[in-house]
């Protein structure tokens, strides 16, 4: 090859991509990045919700990375048709609904399909061997790279000499010799190498970057689907997933109150899809109800809610209800629930 | 439409228009005041202008050629 070789990279934000990139750099070759979204992804619109979180400095990890690395990035909506990779899962589900060797596969078939769009010659991530229980083992690591053809484009730079050789290495593309062994989950290789790189500071996402790794986004996903009967979900649903306490006292409908006042600023973009309510006699949160309800629901409902507001040990609080549909809303006298009242089986 | 939405719509926008163009980005998160400019940099588009009105960020665009 005469010309200049050109490879994608899959980008996360996290440090693994970002040295993977460096690394081929250091090689010589071109490098691009893409970052797929799945509307499942921690970093970017959690923390413009909550207000607590809107003091830290918001920055998109994977923008970031492709920027001090002086790389194009194309950031792809997944969104859609993620939804057949995270509903009906051919290697399953991980610890929680992470279908995280579907992901990865689906990920590089993704990759795969832009190289040819664009003309790269191979593809590369910041995979390691044994970093990761599910998509990230020496036996999973084959299905993963089926996905993007049976050429061996895919390279994994930091593990590739625990690896066979790809097409990269076989061409001459890339030297075998300057790729890496690392093995494992102790990050003190990838650690040593950003110091070698002179990186200082980089992305380390506590629990992952995905909200399928998260137990507690799992259940209420996993409810989300119970009471549909399917597992048909829209981005509206997983947005929602992300805020406020879900509360579900009856099978056929839940409460999702807000905890502060981003959550519900957030979700006051939502009331009109709901029924929604909150107290007009003390100060207190935002809550949708999601489900369709009678008026005894909705008096219990109010009662929950009541609880959350500052007229919680108060004998009445009056709660002003819009009815999804309904432009003139309603005011209901409640008591509200003590905490003993709300069994920890309604929470989600 | 938080992010990275914003970037997404921009970045398949800006596909369809010419170099020289003004793009206009409106969305709320704040989020975008940085990830818009930041995906402009990295792929030779010029931010011309922030504003915010109410609860709306309007990012204007001047569209860059391919380098």
């Amino acid at each position: 090859m005469n010309k200049q070789p050109k490879a994608v990279a899959l980008i996360s934000g996290g440090l693994d991509s970002m040295l993977a990139v460096k690394v081929l750099q250091e090689q010589g070759i071109y490098v691009e990045g893409i970052n797929f979204y799945t509307g499942f992804c921690v970093e970017g619109h959690t923390h413009a919700i909550r207000k607590t979180d809107q003091k830290k400095e918001k920055r998109n990890n994977a923008l970031w990375v492709a920027e001090q690395l002086g790389i194009k990035l194309h950031i792809i909506d997944v969104i859609e048709e993620y939804k057949e990779v995270l509903t009906n899962p051919q290697h399953g589900y991980g610890a929680n609904l992470n279908p995280c060797l579907d992901c990865k596969s689906f990920m590089v078939k993704k990759a795969r399909e832009w190289m040819d769009e664009n003309g790269f010659d191979f593809i590369f991530t910041g995979e390691v061997v044994g970093q990761r229980p599910m998509s990230q083992r020496k036996e999973t690591m084959p299905i993963v790279a089926k996905q993007c053809g049976d050429d061996a484009r895919l390279l994994r730079p930091l593990c590739a000499k625990l690896l066979p050789e790809t097409l990269p290495e076989r061409e001459g593309w890339v030297d075998r010799e300057k790729l890496y062994g690392f093995n494992g989950r102790s990050r003190k290789p990838q650690i040593a190498l950003a110091a070698r790189f002179g990186f200082d500071e980089y992305a380390q996402p506590a629990g992952g970057c995905c909200f399928l790794t998260d137990q507690a986004y799992s259940i209420k996903l996993g409810d989300l689907w119970k009471q549909r009967g399917n597992k048909n979900y829209d981005l509206d649903d997983i947005m929602l997933l992300k805020v406020g306490r879900h509360i579900r006292p009856r099978e056929h409908f839940k409460v999702i109150i807000g905890r502060e006042e981003g959550e519900n600023n957030f979700m006051n973009g939502y009331r009109k899809q709901f029924t929604h309510m909150h107290a007009i006699s003390h100060n207190g949160p935002l809550a949708l109800v999601d489900g369709k309800v009678s008026r005894d629901d909705l008096k219990l409902a109010a009662q929950i809610v009541a609880r959350f507001t500052q007229g919680r040990d108060a004998s009445c609080v009056q709660i002003e209800v819009s009815e999804k549909g309904n432009e003139t809303p309603f005011t209901l006298d409640v008591t509200p629930l003590h905490n003993d009242d709300i069994p920890k089986e309604w929470y989600l | 439409m938080l992010c990275p939405m914003p970037v997404i719509r921009a970045q398949n926008r800006i596909k369809t228009v010419a170099e020289g163009d003004i793009l206009e980005v409106i969305c709320t998160d704040p989020g975008a005041k940085n990830d818009v400019p930041a995906w402009c940099r990295i792929n030779g588009h010029e931010v011309v202008s922030i504003e915010t009105q109410d609860d709306e960020i309007i990012i204007k665009i001047a569209v860059g050629g391919e380098p």
